[in-house]
Order: structure tokens, then sequence, then C-alpha cells
């Protein structure tokens, strides 16, 4: 028994010293390989004298157990050490820039148009959509605004020919015509798109947007389409509480005409829209012209509604505060960037418009 | 419109203030667009004469002129007019006045060395008009006023109203007093009517004379002779300047006065220069006059003009001539109330492009009733004061006027408005406004006043009693949150999702002109017909765009020259092919410049290339639902992309139309326009010619199925000629069997050493995988060869040992 005591107490020093992996496992065959320490003492318990025979094998059973125990133990410190070395080996400098990346953005016309078309879809208009070159007619004669109207003066019209018959239209009405037309009422619809005046200044571009809205059905009045501005105002600008007022104007293909404003104030020399004791003209609409709707073959006595037409590069400069017309379309990256939107942030009904 | 509330209060009894009208009037639809203060500091401004000029000695178009303002001593000013010369009268702004149309504070100032003490003005600086060409002229009879305030001293700010083009009765101060009353802010005064009292008949013979499109129906004029023109009384003078208009003569501003005041305009003649007696006809091409702005008009065929037997005096409504214009030597005065036609005033004026107080209102339409109204007050002041003697009242008409009688429902209001209004209140409105009314079983009878052109239907009326009643009484009706019909549609949808997942790959959303400049734009039209817009508004914005990119370009170009350099941007929006409706088509375009990744720490540096934007392209039209195993490519694309470097893309073998081209911009364009960046390449996706994706999400999902049996890599090497393209090859091996076939991915492509000349070697890895049973080593030993022999065969290429 002196023997594996002897084995035992040398295993104990030689664990303790600095091994590696390969070491260890010298060790571990030295000992339990075919012809190991321990292996041949094992192969010994034949020998031993009967009497003594179960003593033997149990003890011999317990040292290698322990012996086992020991060099799983040595082993386990190894690989831990190792991966301890490795891990500090490759540590690095974690405040070095991450890998370059570019972020794209959508233009807040774009953004604001996903706006507006969000908001009126939750009230059921569906968006309709018109050429950027129109007729005369539809832009115009179709609108109750026949030839040598001066109604006509208020839109520097860009021409297409010199017969002036083909244009690009000065407002998104001609879509009014296009979709009564088309179909047979009830209408409920908007109209976002590119309009075009030949005017040019600080406050002037030569293309800007607009979104025209309709609804026509049976008994749909003026109350209607005061609630409906009343909805989309507050909608849009994001607030439980607007000042609008209705003032009459006049629009050769509305009548009764009005003008939209809202309230607002200024504060730090920015705007705020809500409250406030100045008027700001937001929009233009009035109940949609009988003869507008006799030029579309709609009964003016059995069908009437509204119809309403706004400027989106104004009222995206209104919401977020861009002070300058021109720049919508002069695409400077630096101001794409400031206002642009994440492609992510679409505005939805459930979403809401902003994040 | 220009009003003050003094000038109305002669037609409205009032005891409201100022804030209330200015409320009011907005109510009512007549527009405040601004109120301005007319009286604190613009009595600083001067009449005074120029009495020596000489030129600046450091400036060639400057004059220093000697001017007397009353003082002692002459003022030294300096002026760049033309017409800044000896002896003009004209109106002085003194260091410490601010000048009305810039807001700018006077200092005494050095110009160009020599110092100048004020400033002589042009109307424009002094928003009298929009005549900016030259200084103020004023008239000799201003001589005694030198040294004296120019503006009167005024209570009443002038209030500008917007008109809107439906109201020309609203173009005279009397038609807005009469909508405010009816409104129920004051009562509109009686109009004490006096009459002109004569014996004398008018001895001028007028005609007009019966032909087609005669734009004129009524001539009416009286004589009125030895009249002693002069200036205007103070009073006179006080209005004239209050609405911001410039006194001239007596006859003249008695013209102006009863324009503004009743909208009824007035023509003076001087009545010794008319040949014979007046004619009104249609002009003949050719004809010349000169009018009263100093300008010769050229006359087409069809215009109305007012003649004598020797010529033309004048265009109709329009504009006088100077032939018979009156001075202030004139003695006898011929004056002209007559009713022109708004359609022929129009046709004519936009032809010679002449825009007048008279023609602004005979455009909208004049009361064909107050020809006698105009005549009488205006001669009645003429002799007051300028003396003279005035004939009987002639009118010559060919048409006579017709009143209009409107049907009337009362229920429409409430179903048009939304709410009630109460009979009385109905009545009276109405009875303010000038209608007379007729009870009849079911409706109304109503007759238009003759100054209301704009009414001729019911719907008019509704407007008439909404407006004065107040649009506060509007009720609002809350929307019902509901919706029947989806609010976009399929192709909407597309360009919504197109839009968006451009942006997401990096790209900046630009909005640019839907014109652009026909310079650029031939760069990128290729075959396309170039769209010209007749009337540009400058000559780099002359054509409808046939492509996004000339825009895309010239703002790329900006952004350069703005030290940027690695720069993405695209547009979503029409191209043009023909000037008619509906010739347009709607294009995602795209731009990249510069380099992918620059000085990183890193990521290698590499340009932007084709293969960056052929992804984008790719990849989006992946998103956006269609199969990449479909597309096909060649490299047949228009004439601004580099031929050897871009790519056209089907959405299917065998498809019409162009899904998208991407490629690097043709060199010599970049050259030719000067771009400096070291790459630039380009996309343009063609919505229109997408097939719209399938119903619904749950359509475009194809069955779930997939294999867990285990799957295997073969590489291949092939040597084939360099003119066989990857997709032949890939389209080759996947025709082997689609159901074992599962991926193939080029991952290499080599040309040199070892490669025969002419030829390339492209290594394939190919992933073969069953979806019924894990293959063996026979079964994968098969597909290896069939798929060597299949590429082979189909495209000559050789298997690489």
């Amino acid at each position: 028994m002196s023997d594996l005591k002897k084995i035992k107490d040398e295993l104990f020093l030689k664990l303790k010293s600095k091994l590696n992996l390969s070491e260890v496992n010298q060790i571990k065959s030295d000992l339990f390989g075919k012809n190991g320490l321990i292996s041949s003492q094992f192969k010994k318990i034949g020998t031993v004298a009967e009497t003594e025979r179960k003593k033997f094998a149990s003890e011999l059973n317990v040292i290698k157990d322990e012996l086992q125990d020991l060099i799983s133990l040595k082993i386990k410190e190894i690989e831990n050490e190792e991966i301890r070395e490795k891990l500090q080996k490759e540590k690095i400098d974690i405040t070095l820039p991450e890998r370059p990346f570019v972020r794209g953005k959508i233009h807040p016309v774009s953004q604001t148009i996903d706006e507006i078309s969000s908001i009126f879809s939750e009230i059921g208009f569906s968006v309709e959509e018109g050429p950027d070159v129109e007729s005369e007619y539809n832009n115009f004669t179709a609108l109750n605004t026949p030839e040598n109207h001066p109604a006509r003066d208020m839109h520097d019209t860009f021409y297409l020919d010199e017969k002036k018959e083909r244009l690009l239209r000065t407002h998104t009405s001609p879509v009014q015509i296009r979709t009564m037309l088309k179909d047979k009422p009830p209408f409920k619809i908007i109209a976002p798109g590119r309009t075009y005046r030949s005017d040019s200044d600080q406050t002037h571009a030569p293309m800007f947007h607009q979104v025209e809205g309709l609804h026509i059905d049976k008994d749909i009045n003026m109350g209607h389409l005061k609630g409906c501005l009343n909805y989309f105002i507050k909608e849009f600008f994001e607030l439980d509480k607007i000042k609008m007022r209705f003032r009459p104007s006049h629009f050769p293909f509305t009548e009764p005409s009005a003008e939209v404003d809202i309230g607002y104030e200024m504060k730090d020399g920015k705007i705020i829209i809500g409250e406030g004791d100045q008027w700001l003209e937001i929009l233009g609409c009035g109940m949609v012209h009988p003869n507008v709707l006799r030029n579309v073959k709609v009964d003016p006595i059995k069908f009437q509604g509204y119809a309403f037409g706004m400027g989106i590069d104004r009222l995206a400069m209104l919401k977020y505060g861009i002070n300058d017309l021109r720049a919508f379309f002069d695409c400077d990256y630096r101001w794409l960037n400031h206002f642009g939107f994440d492609p992510l942030d679409v505005p939805t009904n459930y979403r809401g418009l902003s994040r | 419109m220009k009003i003050t509330f003094d000038w109305l209060k002669d037609h409205l009894k009032t005891n409201l203030k100022e804030k209330n009208l200015l409320e009011q009037l907005t109510n009512v639809g007549l527009e405040v667009e601004g109120v301005q203060n007319l009286s604190s500091d613009k009595e600083l401004f001067k009449v005074a004469k120029i009495i020596k000029t000489i030129k600046h000695p450091n400036a060639d178009r400057l004059k220093v002129c000697d001017v007397d303002v009353g003082e002692k001593q002459f003022k030294k000013v300096v002026c760049g007019a033309a017409n800044a010369v000896e002896g003009l009268i004209t109106v002085y702004a003194p260091p410490g006045s601010i000048i009305p149309k810039t807001k700018t504070k006077l200092v005494v100032a050095k110009i160009r060395g020599v110092t100048s003490y004020g400033m002589l003005c042009s109307e424009s600086e002094l928003n009298l008009s929009d005549e900016s060409d030259g200084i103020i002229k004023l008239s000799s009879v201003y001589k005694k006023n030198i040294g004296k305030s120019y503006f009167l001293k005024s209570k009443s700010n002038l209030i500008d109203l917007s008109i809107t083009p439906n109201r020309p009765d609203c173009l005279g101060i009397r038609g807005i007093a009469r909508d405010l009353a009816a409104s129920g802010f004051g009562k509109l005064i009686d109009f004490k009517k006096k009459k002109i009292k004569s014996n004398n008949r008018q001895s001028l013979k007028v005609k007009i004379k019966k032909e087609k499109n005669q734009g004129c129906s009524i001539f009416g004029s009286c004589l009125i002779t030895d009249v002693k023109n002069t200036e205007s009384p103070q009073w006179l003078k006080d209005k004239l300047i209050s609405i911001g208009q410039k006194p001239i003569s007596a006859i003249v501003d008695i013209t102006n006065y009863v324009m503004f005041d009743l909208n009824r305009p007035l023509h003076a003649y001087d009545a010794d220069k008319i040949e014979k007696g007046i004619i009104v006809r249609n002009s003949k091409l050719g004809e010349k006059f000169t009018a009263l702005d100093n300008k010769d008009y050229k006359l087409e065929d069809g215009m109305c003009v007012i003649t004598d037997y020797k010529g033309v005096l004048g265009l109709g409504g329009i504009i006088g001539g100077t032939r018979s214009g009156t001075e202030l030597d004139t003695k006898n005065i011929l004056l002209e109330s007559a009713y022109f036609k708004p359609g022929s005033i129009r046709t004519t004026a936009k032809k010679l492009n002449l825009d007048t107080d008279a023609k602004f209102r005979f455009e909208r339409g004049i009361d064909p009733l107050s020809i006698e109204d105009g005549l009488n007050k205006a001669a009645i002041l003429i002799k007051e004061i300028c003396g003279g003697n005035i004939s009987k009242i002639d009118i010559k008409k060919i048409e006579t006027h017709k009143t209009k009688i409107i049907k009337f429902d009362i229920n429409l209001i409430e179903k048009i408005a939304g709410f009630k209004i109460s009979n009385n209140e109905i009545f009276k409105i109405l009875e303010n406004l000038g209608f007379k009314f007729k009870k009849k079983k079911n409706f109304f009878e109503l007759t238009v006043p003759s100054w209301r052109p704009d009414i001729t239907q019911e719907i008019d009326i509704v407007e008439e009693l909404v407006r004065i009643s107040g649009y506060d009484k509007i009720r609002i009706i809350d929307p019902i949150k509901e919706r029947k019909k989806s609010t976009l549609n399929k192709s909407q949808k597309l360009f919504h999702f197109l839009q968006r997942s451009i942006a997401s790959k990096g790209y900046l959303e630009a909005i640019t002109w839907s014109f652009t400049d026909s310079n650029y734009n031939n760069y990128f039209r290729d075959t396309k017909k170039e769209i010209k817009i007749v009337n540009p508004i400058s000559t780099e914005l002359d054509v409808l765009r046939n492509s996004i990119f000339s825009n895309l370009i010239i703002y790329m170009n900006k952004n350069l020259d703005r030290g940027f350099k690695d720069l993405s941007i695209y547009e979503i929006g029409p191209t043009f092919t023909g000037s008619k409706p509906g010739e347009q088509n709607t294009v995602v375009c795209g731009l990249s410049s510069g380099k992918k990744s620059r000085l990183s720490w890193i990521e290698k540096e590499r340009n932007v290339d084709v293969f960056d934007v052929k992804k984008d392209v790719v990849q989006t039209l992946i998103e956006a639902g269609y199969k990449s195993e479909e597309f096909f490519i060649d490299n047949k694309t228009p004439n601004y992309y580099h031929p050897g470097k871009s790519g056209r893309l089907f959405l299917k073998k065998n498809a019409d139309l162009v899904a998208a081209y991407f490629g690097e911009i043709h060199p010599n364009i970049t050259k030719k326009i000067d771009m400096k960046t070291e790459s630039l390449v380009g996309f343009e996706i063609f919505l229109d010619n997408l097939k719209l994706p399938a119903k619904t999400l749950n359509d475009q999902k194809n069955k779930f199925n997939v294999s867990d049996y285990q799957k295997s890599e073969r590489d291949f090497a092939f040597i084939i000629s360099k003119d066989v393209n990857a997709q032949d090859l890939i389209n080759a091996i996947a025709s082997v069997d689609q159901n074992l076939i599962s991926n193939i991915r080029v991952f290499d492509v080599y040309v040199g050493d070892n490669i025969p000349k002419n030829q390339k070697s492209i290594a394939i890895s190919v992933t073969i995988q069953s979806t019924e049973k894990t293959l063996n080593d026979n079964d994968l030993e098969n597909i290896n060869k069939l798929i060597i022999e299949t590429v082979e065969n189909k495209t000559g290429a050789k298997i690489r040992s």
C-alpha cells in the first residue's frame, strides 16, 4: 500500500507546479494508461492474498478517484487560464469608431404627404392622382374658370404650346374633374401632387405641392367641410385644441367659398400653431360649384359636397419650422439631412404621425 | 383696393371703431391685406425743386443736385435718376425720414465721396405706385408748395383690401360700405343724386359702330365748356393722397375720385382736340396711337377703340391717348362714361400687356346703370372747381341692360350651409345688398342689382346670405371614422414602398423641378422628344425633363462644390415623353458619387461602382416582391450610361418593358459638365413598367417548403470566352435540375496567367440538396457530371482541371 501512497504524494506535488495541458495529459496517461501506475496496480488485484484483496481494491479505488479528480481539476484550471489569456490578448479599444454606415432620408414633403394621407385615410378618403401636364379645359374651363375670366390672372401658367391648350397644372383641382368623369358619385378623395406656376421669388417657387380634397355625396354641407378640416388640422399639427376660422373668399370652382385661417403666436422667433391671436391662412375651400358638377355630368340637385386645396410645402414649413420654401427644391445635402426623415418613420394610423 | 375709414364714412354711418371695421371687412369676405399708418412721419417729405445739377465727379450715372426745399440754403442731394433735371418739381426726403418702401431711415451719407443731404424719391419708394423709373415729377401747380409737406396730415389709416375677382362692385368705396351695412356694420348713407341742370345739347357727335364683337354697348358723355383746369382743392388732394394716389390736376383728380368712390371709371378728353366727333369702333390691324403712359401701341384687328375722324384717341375702358388728353390749359372737355364688355377689355389688355385701374374694373364688370350717376357727380364737381358750362348728358347705346331675375328656394340655404337663417334676416340682408324680391308659391323671385355681374344663379344667393350672416355660424360636424375603400391603390403602394426602400439604402431623397435646363436634358434625352415650355421662367428651366438625371446631376455638382464627396441622392417623380396629358412616367432615379468608404481605420477605400447600384436596384426589386431568379439582365442601355459598365434589367426574360437601368454615367458627360468626383454611378427604376404585385401579402407567399436532408456544396471553375456572360453560365447550371440545385454563387472571376487570351475563368459554388433524401456519393457524382456537360454544351465553356 505504501506504493500507492507514494504515487499519490508524488502526484500531489507534481500538480502543484505550473503545467500545461499536454503535461497534465502525460501524467494522466502515466497513471491511467495501459501500463500506467494505477492501471498496473489494478492488474495486481488478482495476486493479492484473499484476505487482503478486498481492502486493497477498495483503497485503490479511493486513490484512483482522488487522483482523477485532482487531474480534472488541474485541467479545468489550465483551460480557464488559457481562455483568460486568450481574452486578455484579444482585448481591443472598443471606443474606436464602428464600421462606416450611411443613412438615407425621406424628403419632408414626402413625409408630409404620407402624414396627410394617413390622417384622411382614417376618415375614409382615398388617394387619387392626375398628370402634371393638363389640358386647358381640365385645369380651368371645367372648373368654372372660362377663358377671359380674371380669376385666371391668379394663376401664372406655364404653357406647352402656343395655342395654350396644354399646360402644367396650376393646382391639383383638375384631379377633381378626372375623378368625377371616371367614376360615379359618391366621391371621397384626396389628391396630393406637384403643381406649377410661373412665379419665382423668396416665397414662391415655380413648382410646389398641393393636396386637393373632394367629398361629394347626397347631403354633404358646409358643416361637414368645417368638421373635416377641423379634424385634419388638429391631427396634422398633433394638437388637442386649435383656433380655426372660416372667412368668405372666392374661387370659381366652389361656392360658397372660404379661406381658412388658424391661430398662432410668435415665440422666440418661432411660429407656435394653435392658440395665439394672430391668424395664418392655410387653405382654400368651399362647396363644389354646381357648374363644375354639371361639367362632369353629376346632377347638382341630387349631389353636393365640398372641395379644398392646400399647400403641402407650406404645411411642412409650419409644422417643422422650415423658413425658406426655395430650400425644399435646392437639394442641399446638409438641408436634406437636417430636415429629412428616417425611412422607417412611416406615418400610420395606429402608430400615429410622430415617433 | 385701398380705402380709408374716413372715406368709407362718406357712405357709411357708424359709431364703431377701426378695429371692428378690420374684423368685419374680413368677415364679409373683403380680406384685409395690410394696414398702413400714413400720418406719422410722412409729413417730413417735402415738395422740392431741383435748381441745378452737375455730374458726380466720381460716378458717371450720378448727379449732384442743388435742391430748393423752401429753406434759405439749397440742399446738396446725390441722385441717380435720369429725369433729375434742373427745374423738376419733385419730393424730397430729409435725413431722419423713413422711406416707406424700404423702411430704412435716411442719414447724411457720403456717396462716392460727395455728401448727400437726404434723397429725391420715386413713386415706388413712397409706395405711391410701382413706378421706380426715375423720381416723382410733380406738375407746375406744385411750385407754390415748395418746402411744404407733400403728404397731408391724414387721420385715417390706409387699409389695403384684396378684392376677389367676382366683386367689381367693391372696387368702389360705396360698394364696400354697402356690404358692411348689410352685415350690420352701420347704415348706408343715401346717395344724394345731384343732377346736371342744363339746356345745352351735347354738341359733339358720338357714334357706336354696330359691328361684330363691338366691345362698347353704351357711351354716355357730356361737354363742359370754358373750364379752368387747376390744382385740386385740399379736400380732394387729401382724399386721393389718403389712398396712395398722386394728385395731378383737378379734372384728372375728379375722374379718379369718382372711380374710386363709385367704381365708375370716366375719361376726360380735351374736346378741342377731337376732330369732328367720336366714333367707337373696332381697330384695324396696324393702327397706332400714343397712350397716356407715353408708350406707342400698335393695334390688332378688333380692339375696341375710341376714335375721331383723324384716328385713334384711346383704347376704350383701358387707357386714353396723349393726343386728346387734358392739360392745365384745357378749356373744353368731353367727359366719357361708358360700358365696355369685360371679355373685350381683357383680350385687348392681354394682347397689349396693359394694366390700368379702368381696365381692372371694366374686365370684372362695371355697373351699366351707373353711367349717368358718374357723369352727374363728376361734371358737377368740375363745374364747382373749374367753373364752366355743362351740357345735357348724351347717351348712345346699342344694347339695353337686361335685369337678371333668379328663382330662389329658401331651403337651399340650410341644404348647403347646414344652418338656418330666419326669413326676416334673409329679407333684410337681401334688401341691404340691393336685391328686390317677390314671394311666389314655393320660391322667391329675386331681382339682382345691376352692380352684381357675379350673381347669376341660386347658389350665388346662398353665398351672399351665408357670407353676410357670418361663416362663424357654420357648425362643425365631426367626420365619421370609417373607410369603405382602400386609401392607396396598388401602384401608389408600390410608389410608397420604392420611395422608402431606396432611402433605406442610404440615399437622401431630393425633390427637384419637373423642368430642367435643355443643355443638361440633352445629355440624358437619349431618343426622347424634347418638350419645350413656351414661357419658361428662365432659360435654365426651359424644357420638361426627359430623365431625372439632369436635375440630380446639376444639384449633385452643387453639393460637390460645397465640398461634399461621397453623395447618394435620389428622386421619385415624373419624367416626360410628350406634351400631352399622361405622356409621363414615374421613375425612381438615384445617383452616387465618390467612394463607398473613405479614410476609414477599418475598411479599405474603394470607389462606388456599378455593382453597388446593381445591388441597390436588385435588392429593392426583391424587397418589393419580385423574383430575382427570373430577372434578366443585358448590357443594352441608353447612351448616357458607360456602354461597358451598365445594365438593363427585365423582371423576366423576354419581357417587353425595361424594369431598370443601372451603371456608370458616361465619362463624356461627367467630363463635359466638369464633375469633380472619383466615380459617378446611377440607376433608374421605371415604376410604370413593373407589374403590380399579387393581391395580398398572403398571395405573395408561396407554400413553406424546406428540406432537412443534408446539402452539399460543389465548386466548379470554367474557362469560357470573355464574351459569355456569367448570367448564361448560372442559367445553364440552374437548368440542370431545379429541384436539386438550391443555390449558385459566383466566387471568383479571373483573367490572366494560365488562361488563354480572350478567355476568362469563372469559379462557381453550387449548393445541391434534395427534398426527398440524403444524396449519396453516386447521386452527387451524377449531378456533377451533368452540370459540367450542360455548361460545356450550352455555353462553350471548358471545365478547368
